[in-house]
């Protein structure tokens, strides 16, 4: 249920920045259309709504104007009932299309304002928007085999996959933790746990990731992904577990 | 030479001498071993026979008597665990307390069940808050002048200092039989917590006396504590990884450490107290880096593609270094000059870590599984190895999984790491693998440091 909640997320997150892009050229939205023949004896109402400013970053005000004329009864989707022409002031956590509706006895009219509302934090933190969860099942990690840090090709493989990804999302740094079953000793473990590390750090550059945006770090056997004294089991923590580097935020 | 002197195969026929000589060279023969290991580490001079009173309660403060009883058994088990008297048990001692040498009479102590040459005995009182002292030494065979040493010790009036004393006094007495200071007097470093939660902490030799000496709580462990005991140096997981700290004892302050970045881990002193050897992957491999007191003046002294870690100097000349590499795969012990030059291989297959040198420069002890592989039973066990001529023995055999050795200050112990089931203690031997005995009890106890002295 975390995932599928956190992919939604994700994906509104992405209709966001492409509504966004589709339409913050618009300042002011106005549409003045008779929706019915106007009887011959009263004309039909007219209608126009503005938003200020037309994109915000999420908890900052903007500020609505409307003039309508011939119209009786004004209102406002999601806002109710309002005079046939005012200003308010309103707080959209997201996008929206603030949409009038003017009903006179001439027929009714409508008009739309739309507001595209950027996530809190500055642009760069779009990509932060990706979780933990989302990162860990795009980039995997990588197993070797017993008291060895070669790449293995399957290895090589998963490489070139977390490799694409990562190219893709060129904002993410990483972290790599480099880590050993528990047979063997301490404080060998810490420093083949970084020659795991490392070994992954080399296969993802030659794959065409900057070494800037990677860390090593090593857990040797001192953090277990399985505690099992079984071979699966220690093939389970013979790994380099790549994970967010959130060290500089 | 001495070695070859003591070996009853050279009264044997040529022919099996030759063949003996060439097993000998290949591999250790544990039974035989035991010769050269007790030459070279002092285990084999002639025990003394020494008796120990217990000491006569100089007051009447109700002190006197717990505190009197910790400093019997502390100077009784100190004069035990120095490993070279034959001790007089208490059960065959005569039922007295001499308090001074007018009360003793020393042909009750050379007489059978005793016959001890050498008695120990005193007074021990409690007044005022404080503890006074007085310690002797005789020889039993010498009627004229027996007194060896005579000594007076005053401290406060609780069991540490109790405990204290009565190190001092047997260091005082172990010096003068035996001409190497003794160990009671000495201290443990050691790890206690699991996984990424583990502080240093340091105990007596005799595992009294333990108390927490960092508060860092991170994953701190392969602690070093300085020739002069002044400094900490340990490997602590912080924001970006491994670091080495270094702790002043004096202040308990942590102390200016220069480091390029990277994973550091293994930290060593050099004997005169000036360089640190440590393992650092500055350049995406772990290598032994050598660098002054506070981190300057590094620099890299192997360049083996693998793991480099746990670099331990030779303490008696500080020209040498011992430490483990992965460069051929498992894990194996190596010593090189401390410029690099000069590397041997010492170990011939199987997993080896966790070297500790002899305070002599003979020996290597560290740990050895020598069947590891994938699928094998992890039996890791405490070996030593002679380093002229890459002769070993096996120290413990079997019981536990064991790692971690380090020397005593007088080359006649080993302190070691044991885990038995999912407990880990630390444990204590002669350095031939005798007299092993529990030191700490809490299951989780591991890598310990002997101070140097």
């Amino acid at each position: 249920m975390t995932h599928a909640y956190r992919n939604s997320l994700l994906l509104s997150a992405g209709l966001v920045v492409m509504l966004g892009l589709s339409g913050c050229h618009k300042k002011v939205a106005t549409v003045s259309t008779p929706s019915a023949p106007p009887p011959s004896t009263a004309p039909a109402p007219t209608a126009s709504i503005t938003a200020t400013p037309d994109t915000v970053t999420e908890g900052t005000p903007v500020v609505l104007t409307w003039r309508t004329t011939d119209a009786t009864s004004v209102s406002i989707d999601g806002i109710g009932q309002v005079e046939t022409a005012g200003t308010m002031t309103e707080t959209p956590t997201q996008s929206t299309e603030y949409h009038l509706v003017a009903t006179g006895p001439g027929g009714t009219t409508d008009a739309s304002a739309r507001v595209t509302v950027n996530p809190a934090a500055a642009p760069k933190m779009k990509e932060s928007n990706i979780t933990e969860a989302v990162f860990e099942q795009n980039v995997k990690p990588i197993f070797f085999n017993f008291d060895s840090y070669k790449i293995r090709p399957d290895a090589q493989i998963t490489i070139q996959d977390d490799a694409n990804y990562l190219i893709q999302h060129p904002n993410i740094n990483v972290v790599i933790g480099g880590y050993c079953d528990d047979r063997g000793s301490v404080e060998y473990n810490l420093a083949l746990g970084e020659n795991r590390a490392n070994a992954a750090k080399q296969a993802l550059v030659s794959a065409g990731v900057s070494p800037d945006r990677l860390r090593t770090v090593s857990y040797g056997k001192e953090k277990q992904f399985c505690t099992e004294q079984t071979e699966s089991c220690w093939q389970l923590n013979r790994r380099s577990q790549f994970t967010m580097d959130t060290s500089n935020q | 030479m001495e070695f070859i002197r003591r070996n009853p195969l050279f009264r044997t026929p040529p022919v099996v001498l030759a063949l003996a000589i060439m097993l000998a060279a290949t591999s250790a023969l544990p039974a035989r071993a035991q010769d050269w290991v007790k030459v070279g580490t002092n285990l084999g001079v002639q025990h003394i026979r020494l008796a120990v009173a217990d000491f006569n309660p100089g007051t009447t403060d109700p002190q006197t008597y717990s505190l009197k009883g910790i400093f019997d058994q502390t100077l009784y088990s100190d004069l035990t665990n120095a490993g070279v008297f034959d001790m007089v048990s208490k059960s065959m001692s005569p039922p007295v307390m001499p308090s001074s040498p007018k009360e003793i009479q020393l042909s009750q102590w050379s007489a059978p069940p005793a016959n001890a040459q050498m008695v120990v005995f005193g007074s021990f009182g409690a007044a005022g808050g404080q503890i006074d002292v007085q310690g002797f030494l005789f020889d039993t065979r010498n009627q004229q002048s027996p007194q060896v040493l005579g000594k007076q010790f005053t401290d406060a009036a609780n069991a540490q200092d109790a405990r204290d004393i009565a190190h001092r006094f047997a260091d005082e007495i172990i010096l003068r039989l035996t001409g190497i200071n003794g160990i009671a007097e000495s201290k443990v470093y050691y790890v206690v917590g699991h996984g990424m939660h583990k502080e240093i902490w340091v105990m007596d030799y005799d595992g009294q006396n333990q108390h927490q000496v960092t508060h860092l709580g991170t994953d701190s462990n392969g602690p070093s504590i300085s020739p002069d005991n002044s400094k900490l140096a340990f490997a602590s997981f912080g924001k970006y990884g491994w670091q080495i700290r270094v702790l002043s004892m004096k202040t308990h302050r942590y102390l200016y450490f220069h480091e390029p970045g990277g994973t550091a881990l293994s930290p060593a002193w050099s004997p005169d107290g000036k360089q640190l050897a440590y393992s650092l992957s500055a350049n995406g491999n772990p290598d032994i880096y050598v660098c002054n007191a506070n981190g300057t003046n590094l620099h890299r002294i192997t360049a083996f593609l693998g793991p480099n870690v746990s670099p331990v100097w030779n303490p008696k000349t500080g020209s040498q270094i011992a430490w483990v590499s992965g460069m051929t795969g498992l894990p194996q012990i190596y010593t090189m000059d401390s410029d690099g030059s000069n590397v041997a291989r010492m170990t011939d297959g199987g997993y080896a870590t966790s070297p500790s040198w002899s305070p002599n420069g003979q020996f290597l002890t560290f740990a050895w599984n020598r069947n590891y592989g994938p699928g094998a039973p992890g039996g890791e066990d405490i070996y030593l190895m002679d380093i002229a001529t890459h002769r070993w023995v096996q120290l413990t055999h079997g019981e536990g999984v064991n790692d971690f050795p380090s020397w005593s200050p007088d080359g006649r112990h080993i302190v070691f790491q044991r885990r038995i089931g999912n407990r880990t203690n630390i444990w204590m031997m002669l350095a031939d693998g005798s007299h092993q005995q529990q030191l700490t009890h809490n299951g989780d106890s591991r890598m310990p440091d002997w101070s140097w002295k």
